[in-house]
């Protein structure tokens, strides 16, 4: 079974690129991206994006990377997110 | 006032005060062009994207200034990728504004479609796709703070057709230049502690890198360095922040810096990091650079602060502010002992020099540029073995004089950027040191280059060979060499004849270094070709995933 140790929360500008911004960023410096799920909130101009990554060395780095993204407003890591349950029952 | 999108676009970049832009035209971007006909803005074109993109490097390197470059849909964007990547690694702030099909044919497979937007989101600090004409309003005024703001880098602004075209009405826009972007300085209480570090030290090194040539932080490096009498040592990115000949000046550190630098490091007790990323080709195995030492960090990007090598103590912010508030802070001092043992260290690994003679040994041509030209004379190379000697022996003394490919290592980086550099500032003399590998992948821009009659000199290290491919075999893979060689080389000083530009054969001449120096004096454009041997080795050198010290040769 996958492990979800981390959970980061991101809050960001709600276009069609933006996923490609996130996932391309994971590929790009070859982070761990094990699952996502991601919604529109509010008025539809800023969506809710929640990853989670495996126990990686490099969890800093990512977080880090995340912030400096332009359509990235807000990283949180958050424990115990109740997502975790939903991806494991994929 | 009615206006269109394209018409806005180059408002917009007048508002910048914007005036030179380099690109081709093509069919997704002719409205633009059309709108910029009617501008005060130069317009530079060049025979390839990849030039264009360079050129707009040359001018943003030259100035810190964000510079624009265009391109059409599909290939002109595919064409100008490596430039932008090439500004992405080395923090360029440049501006690349695309055409893109009408917005209805995207991802249709239209003429001439390529996702742009997904290309370059790897290599960009970010990009845009334009969805309204409306939308450019916001869109370029932040693409210039963006490329220009914090860690400067590459913007792309993808605008479809059909939004160029697109009639609006805005209110006057305004002709006041924009806001700058505020400058992050250094917590205080972080500088405190650095001071503390520093007058506490016994033997602190100085490495600086690209970031401080960017903060346009010389003045107080050399103020810094002098009150404290800390010895510093540069990147390659940083090579003319500090100037050559000083006596605080170690030179270049890491793969191609000189023995004695490379060894006095090790004996460092505090390496202060000023604007640097650690890179590989700088600190050659990380966990073995610098193991005794403490490491002090200041940049600008949180996210270079630990990545590759982790610090005692790190300041995120503007590392020109935080040199100000160091400057004024760490006590004087002379630091008798620790220069007496770099004094030593010197004399034990002087550094190999050839003999003065062999004219044309590359460090000897080198030595005479550096003597011939004034010290603001703008230098830019290719990547190999001659990039690598300018390096070494070239005597850098002002920021922004040498412009290279530092982290992405781009072959026909070095004719296009020169033109840029020119165009940027047509009062300095401008040579581009490059090899017969590397000028191949450009050399179209000869033609730029004649039609604008820019203060060039093309230096072509002519040895018949891929010289740094052909080192490494020779060094690494037991002298298997294998297609790095030129079976066939053109008659380069007949080419660039062809081209409408003056040049010679340095090995035809009778005195080749007093006609290097003649030519050198002169103004206006000229590629001199230069036959060196292929035998010369960059050295010394370290092998790639060793550790400084390791060096070979030299």
């Amino acid at each position: 079974m996958c492990r979800h140790n981390f959970v980061i929360d991101l809050l960001v500008r709600n276009h069609a690129g933006v996923m490609s911004q996130i996932t391309g960023l994971f590929s790009r410096r070859n982070f761990n991206l094990e699952g996502i799920v991601c919604g529109p909130v509010g008025d539809g101009g800023e969506s809710r994006m929640i990853l989670t990554v495996a126990e990686d060395s490099k969890l800093e780095q990512i977080m880090l990377q995340l912030e400096k993204l332009y359509d990235v407003l807000e990283v949180k890591q958050v424990q115990n997110y109740p997502l975790t349950d939903v991806f494991g029952r994929l | 006032m009615e206006i269109s999108g394209a018409k806005l676009v180059i408002k917009l970049l007048e508002q910048q005060r914007i005036d030179i832009v380099c690109g081709i035209p093509g069919g997704s971007n002719l409205p633009i062009y059309d709108a910029l006909r009617d501008s005060s803005i130069k317009h530079i074109l060049a025979r390839h994207e990849q030039g264009a993109g360079f050129m707009a490097q040359g001018m943003a390197r030259t100035t810190g200034k964000a510079a624009v470059c265009m391109g059409t849909s599909g290939p002109g964007v595919t064409n100008l990728l490596t430039a932008i990547a090439d500004a992405r690694l080395d923090s360029i702030p440049v501006v690349a504004i695309t055409g893109q099909v009408t917005s209805t044919l995207i991802g249709t497979d239209a003429f001439q479609e390529v996702d742009t937007y997904g290309l370059t989101i790897p290599i960009t600090k970010h990009n845009f796709l334009v969805q309204s004409a409306e939308d450019l309003l916001e869109i370029i005024p932040e693409a210039f703070r963006l490329a220009e703001s914090g860690r400067p880098g590459p913007v792309v602004v993808d605008i479809p057709k059909d939004v160029q075209k697109e009639i609006i009405e805005i209110a006057e826009i305004s002709t006041a230049p924009a806001q700058k972007a505020e400058i992050a300085a250094g917590d205080s209480e972080s500088i405190e502690k650095a001071v503390e570090m520093i007058n506490k030290s016994r033997r602190p090194i100085i490495y600086a890198g690209g970031g401080c040539v960017a903060a346009d932080a010389s003045a107080d490096l050399l103020k810094f360095a002098r009150r404290n009498s800390i010895p510093v040592v540069t990147t390659l990115m940083g090579l003319g922040v500090f100037p050559h000949g000083d006596p605080n000046y170690l030179g270049m550190l890491g793969m191609h810096g000189s023995r004695s630098t490379n060894m006095v490091m090790e004996e460092a007790d505090l390496i202060i990091a000023l604007g640097v990323r650690f890179d590989d080709r700088a600190v050659g195995k990380a966990t073995e650079f610098c193991k005794h030492a403490d490491i002090l960090h200041v940049d600008i990007d949180r996210s270079e602060i630990g990545k590759i090598k982790s610090s005692n103590l790190s300041i995120n912010g503007d590392v020109g502010q935080v040199l100000h508030e160091l400057v004024g802070k760490v006590e004087a001092s002379i630091r008798i002992g620790w220069s007496a043992r770099i004094a030593s260290i010197r004399m034990m690994y002087p550094d190999v020099r050839p003999d003065e003679q062999d004219i044309f040994h590359p460090l000897n041509l080198i030595r005479v540029m550096g003597e011939t030209l004034p010290d603001d004379a703008i230098i830019t190379t290719d990547v190999g073995q001659h990039q690598m000697w300018v390096a070494q022996g070239y005597p850098f003394r002002k920021p922004r004089t040498l412009l290279t490919s530092g982290g992405l290592g781009t072959m026909g980086f070095g004719l296009p950027n020169a033109i840029g550099a020119a165009l940027a500032k047509p009062d300095k003399k401008v040579v581009c040191v490059s090899g017969d590998g590397s000028i191949l992948m450009n050399i179209q821009e000869l033609a730029t280059l004649a039609e604008q009659h820019l203060n060039v000199k093309v230096l072509i290290m002519n040895n018949n060979r891929l010289g740094l491919v052909r080192q490494q075999q020779a060094l690494f893979f037991e002298e298997r060499f294998f297609a790095s060689s030129f079976e066939s080389n053109p008659d380069f000083a007949s080419i660039a004849r062809g081209f409408g530009i003056p040049s010679f054969d340095l090995g035809e001449q009778e005195n080749p270094e007093l006609f290097l120096r003649k030519v050198l004096g002169q103004d206006g454009p000229c590629v001199i070709n230069i036959p060196i041997n292929f035998e010369n080795k960059v050295f010394p050198m370290v092998p790639p995933e060793c550790a400084n010290r390791e060096m070979i040769g030299g």
